[in-house]
């Protein structure tokens, strides 16, 4: 059996996902966001194993806890595309248990599993970091390439997506990069359930110290939460307007 | 007006009845509800003002003239005019009641600590006259059971003070009328006149006759504020007023740690709906009704010592309220009045008291469920308890006494028991029944347990000869002093039960129980979690006692990994539940007095931070004089997989007929980690409810705060005048706890992740 790479297990996840849900954090990351949260999880050594079976019998411990919510599993990461073997095996193996599953991504992982691991995701969380290539590049390590690869692969998915976007001060915080994200995404808005804009907060920056990283964000201020939910308010309801429009042509 | 539907009720004392044929049960949300009236709104600007006052000077005042009885002081009014409900404990507000029968020496303290005299004819009176019940503990105590509690092997006996722990039936006087409750106590007398004279019927008949005075005496103590008791309540404001005074003749009595209300919403909701239906109130005057009621419910008040407030911190009372659940026929036990007495938390500010309690079930209506969830958000102050777990065992008509007893009402009563500090046990099983933080005047050791062999070859104070612990062997010498433990806790709590019946029984509150009363005996444990990592550590670790030169454990080397109590692993959340079923059994084995039926919970109230202060270190790698996690809970910040897995692991402490007077467990989560947007975290907070208690766990104290709101509290007290939490089993204004107790909350491990 595919073990995967563990960083780290959080039993109440309340904001990943619908519901509540046992939160699976592989261990790493082919990007190096600068805000990252979990620098500990970037790499690809060091972490524990654990097998499927594993993760569906802890799963099953708080399967009261998805019954009375509509909740369930959520990989995150790390980069939970990255171990794509191991992660379809475990989200086939919670579907036989009737355990709801989603994935929390950059879109950058194996592209040869994606189309095996949509099969038995429900939800995907998709965090789109940046909405220009360079800029993407110069806060990430990677160019949009992974990200444009997998949207287009999202066609084919059948289950509902979250759109996720961490905005920074002085990076993605006015209209024209709004603008572009919703280009972006617009080709899947059908299965967008809604666009979540977290505001960028400098909660774990001692993690950097204590890994003897440098943290390249440090002059640059949280986001206002009053404004990331005023960019986050307009573009669902552009959203909306968009998928009115197309049944508007259809009709 | 609508006659109410008869039924047994009508013939004999069955409250139950009444509420089952009489009452509407309700699904709808909260849309109904309505802010103060006018007149709520001024008794409620001076109760405050009062109430505020307090908290500043640490008293108002206390009645020094008269000592403590149902009918022994004027009424009292705060602002009469304007006050619904009436009734104070005596005849000022917050003026505090001198109750001697428990024992005058800590009457006498509680004075002196305020700065007051009793006139010394009526100390001297009473010190010549009349016997008190600690006194009468004392006389009878063995040494063994006064060196167990000095050593706080047994802590918070009730041998100095009232025990608490019994809830009248006050919904009795309302329905019936002190009348026909003294008619069919007189009948019960009658029925026993054939009985032979033992001591069980002649104890029995002249318990039933001092009720039948007591019935007098809350007839004649609500005639002072102009009403007729004798009668039913024939109006909603009558019945709330009719079992107010019932209650009051409680707390006038007694002044027990905790005085709980029972569970009244339904049975309000009654007489309420049959006067909003035939237009007699409004919805205003309805909810005025609850909102008077309720600040007449802060403003108890008993008269304790300093030191009390160190092991239950900021003056509880525990007016606990149990609301909702299910009835046994399916049908909610949810009313508007249920609603409406959790808006007195929005009407009137978010405080402690009364401590309102959910009965929680699967089946509760969701719009109420997610308007508990709404409240202890807004306002933090409710717990919860598993309804679908009580239920089978005592029916649909039972309360929570203090914070997680259950009992029928009217039918059940307990003899409360107080603790062990099973930690300290543990570490008597190491250093051979002799205390580990206390000695005797002369510095030998102290044998609290005798017959407990010493380990041998266990760890030496010669490092080079220290040989680490073997779990078999440790946890048989640990069962060893559990076996002799539990005898010597029944022996101990048999004493003081006999005594307080004797000298200081609550003849009103038994007066509105059945005569044949079930009993029963409650007993406690503290520092389980450091119990459960202490023997997971000897298991799966290696562990070696530190010892001194008279050979007591002083520390431990702790080496390797372990797994720890609140990550879900069975491999250590199963000692925690086998040492509790085993301490349990051996409790059982032992006759209680008058037959009592055997209870245990795990519960601390604040008392963790005192236990840990007089417990040494222990092999869990808790140094000496640290606090111990409150009740069930796991020790701090050892819970590494988040909130549910930690739920997990008290959800496995088994309640039925083991831990079945209560398993108590506090939660703290910051707002943001409940859910992105309000609808979320009331989903999330109502289902996470449903999970935990799907998985059979008991209790849950639910805080949603963040760990830096409290610390800036800590620093600025004035900025947060009715900040209310959860610690365990009842709710405190921060701003009462002391600096430590503060420190231990913001120790304790907040669920944060974002």
């Amino acid at each position: 059996m595919r073990t995967g790479k563990l960083h780290s297990i959080e039993t109440m996840g309340l904001v990943d996902g619908p519901g509540i849900r046992t939160v699976f954090f592989l261990q790493g990351c082919p990007l190096r966001c600068a805000y990252c949260h979990n620098p500990d999880s970037q790499t690809f050594h060091g972490a524990k194993e654990i097998t499927p079976d594993e993760v569906v019998a802890m799963a099953m411990r708080y399967e009261t806890y998805y019954r009375a919510t509509g909740g369930g599993v959520t990989f995150s990461g790390g980069e939970p595309l990255m171990q794509g073997e191991f992660l379809i095996e475990a989200l086939r193996k919670l579907k036989e248990k009737g355990v709801t599953t989603c994935v929390d991504t950059s879109g950058y992982g194996q592209t040869t599993y994606y189309e095996e691991i949509f099969k038995y995701t429900d939800h995907i969380l998709l965090d789109i970091k940046h909405v220009d290539n360079e800029a993407h590049e110069a806060l990430t390590g990677r160019d949009m390439t992974g990200i444009k690869t997998f949207l287009s692969a999202l066609k084919s998915f059948k289950g509902r997506l979250i759109i996720r976007h961490v905005m920074v001060p002085g990076l993605t915080d006015n209209d024209e990069a709004m603008n572009k994200l919703l280009s972006l995404i617009e080709p899947l808005k059908k299965k967008i359930d809604k666009i979540e804009i977290l505001p960028y907060h400098k909660a774990g920056i001692e993690k950097y110290s204590q890994l003897n990283l440098t943290y390249t964000l440090d002059t640059v201020p949280a986001m206002s939460a009053d404004r990331a939910m005023a960019f986050e308010k307009v573009l669902n309801e552009r959203l909306v307007a968009l998928k009115s429009m197309e049944i508007a042509k259809t009709a | 007006m609508k006659p109410f539907k008869e039924g047994d009720w009508t013939d004999s004392i069955d409250v139950r009845d009444f509420i089952q044929k009489n009452y509407t049960p309700y699904s709808g949300d909260d849309q109904f509800l309505v802010g103060m009236s006018s007149k709520t709104e001024a008794v409620w600007k001076v109760s405050k003002a009062l109430i505020e006052t307090e908290i500043e000077k640490g008293i108002i005042d206390i009645e020094t003239k008269v000592f403590s009885g149902i009918s022994n002081f004027d009424p009292g009014y705060i602002d009469k005019e304007n006050e619904t409900i009436v009734g104070f404990q005596t005849d000022a507000p917050l003026k505090r009641i001198m109750n001697p029968y428990g024992g005058f020496r800590m009457l006498e303290a509680s004075l002196e600590a305020y700065g007051y005299t009793i006139d010394s004819d009526m100390a001297d009176d009473f010190k010549a006259y009349r016997k008190t019940h600690n006194q009468g503990v004392f006389d009878a105590y063995t040494p063994d059971m006064k060196a167990a509690r000095s050593v706080g092997l047994l802590t918070g006996l009730p041998d100095a003070y009232g025990r608490g722990r019994i809830i009248g039936d006050y919904r009795r006087i309302a329905l019936y009328g002190t009348d026909r409750l003294i008619q069919e106590k007189k009948n019960d007398l009658h029925r026993m006149a054939s009985l032979p004279a033992n001591e069980v019927n002649i104890r029995k008949r002249e318990e039933i006759s001092m009720q039948i005075e007591a019935l007098k005496e809350i007839t004649a103590m609500a005639s002072t504020y102009g009403d007729d008791i004798r009668k039913p309540a024939a109006t909603a404001k009558e019945a709330v007023q009719f079992f107010y005074y019932g209650y009051l003749a409680a707390i006038k009595e007694n002044n027990g740690a905790a005085m709980s209300l029972g569970r009244n919403t339904a049975f309000l909701d009654i007489y309420i709906e049959r006067d909003l239906q035939a237009g007699l109130i409004t919805e205003i005057e309805a909810q005025e009704l609850i909102d008077q009621l309720v600040i007449k419910l802060r403003m108890v008040r008993h008269l304790r010592t300093p030191d009390y407030n160190t092991l239950f911190a900021g003056d509880p009372t525990w007016v606990t309220e149990s609301i909702g659940g299910m009835g046994l026929d399916g049908r909610t036990l949810v009313t508007k009045t249920a609603f409406r007495f959790l808006h007195t938390l929005i009407n009137l500010d978010p405080a402690p008291e009364p401590n309102m309690t959910v009965l929680w079930s699967e089946q509760l209506p969701m719009n109420f469920k997610r308007f508990c969830a709404k409240m202890s958000i807004e306002t933090g102050a409710l717990q919860y308890e598993n309804d679908d777990l009580m239920r089978p065992i005592y029916g649909d008509d039972y309360g929570i006494a203090c914070c997680v007893s259950p009992m029928r009402i009217g039918k059940d009563m307990q003899f409360f028991g107080a603790r062990a500090n099973l930690a300290k046990a543990l570490l008597y099983s190491l250093n051979g029944g002799r205390d580990e933080y206390m000695r005797n005047k002369d510095g030998t050791t102290i044998e609290v347990l005798s017959g407990i062999a010493p380990l041998e070859n266990h760890g030496t104070s010669d490092q080079n000869n220290a040989a680490a612990l073997d779990f078999d062997t440790v946890y048989d010498r640990f069962k060893l002093v559990m076996t002799k433990l539990a005898e010597l806790y029944v022996n101990t709590m048999n004493t003081i039960h006999f005594m307080h019946d004797k000298y200081a029984y609550e003849k009103g509150q038994m007066a509105l129980h059945d005569s044949e009363v079930h009993r029963y005996m409650a007993f406690g444990i503290a520092g389980l979690s450091i119990v459960a990592d202490s023997l997971s550590a000897i298991k799966y670790g290696v562990v070696t006692p530190v010892r001194d030169a008279d050979g007591i454990t002083v520390d431990f080397n702790i080496e390797g990994a372990f797994p720890m109590y609140g990550n879900d692993d069975d491999r250590v959340d199963e000692i925690a539940a086998d040492v509790v079923r085993f301490f349990s059994a051996e409790l059982k084995k032992h006759e209680a007095y008058r037959s009592a039926e055997q209870t245990l919970s795990v519960l601390t109230i604040t008392s963790n931070v005192v236990y840990g202060k007089k417990t040494g270190a222990t092999p869990d790698g808790r140094g000496k004089g640290e606090p111990f996690a409150p009740g069930a809970n796991p020790m701090h910040g050892r819970d590494q997989m988040g909130a549910l897995a930690s739920l997990n692991s008290v959800a496995k402490i088994p309640f039925e007929n083991v831990c079945q007077d209560g398993i108590s467990n506090t939660f703290s989560i910051v707002p943001t980690a409940l859910g992105r947007n309000e609808n979320d975290r009331l989903t999330n907070l109502a289902g996470l409810l449903d999970g935990y208690f799907a998985k059979k766990a008991f209790h849950l104290n639910v805080n949603v705060l963040s760990r830096t709101l409290l610390m800036d509290a800590m620093e600025n007290p004035s900025k947060y005048p009715t900040l209310t939490i959860r610690v365990s089993g009842y709710a405190v204004h921060f701003n009462r706890l002391t600096r430590e107790q503060k420190e231990e909350v913001i120790m304790r491990t907040f669920h944060e992740r974002v």
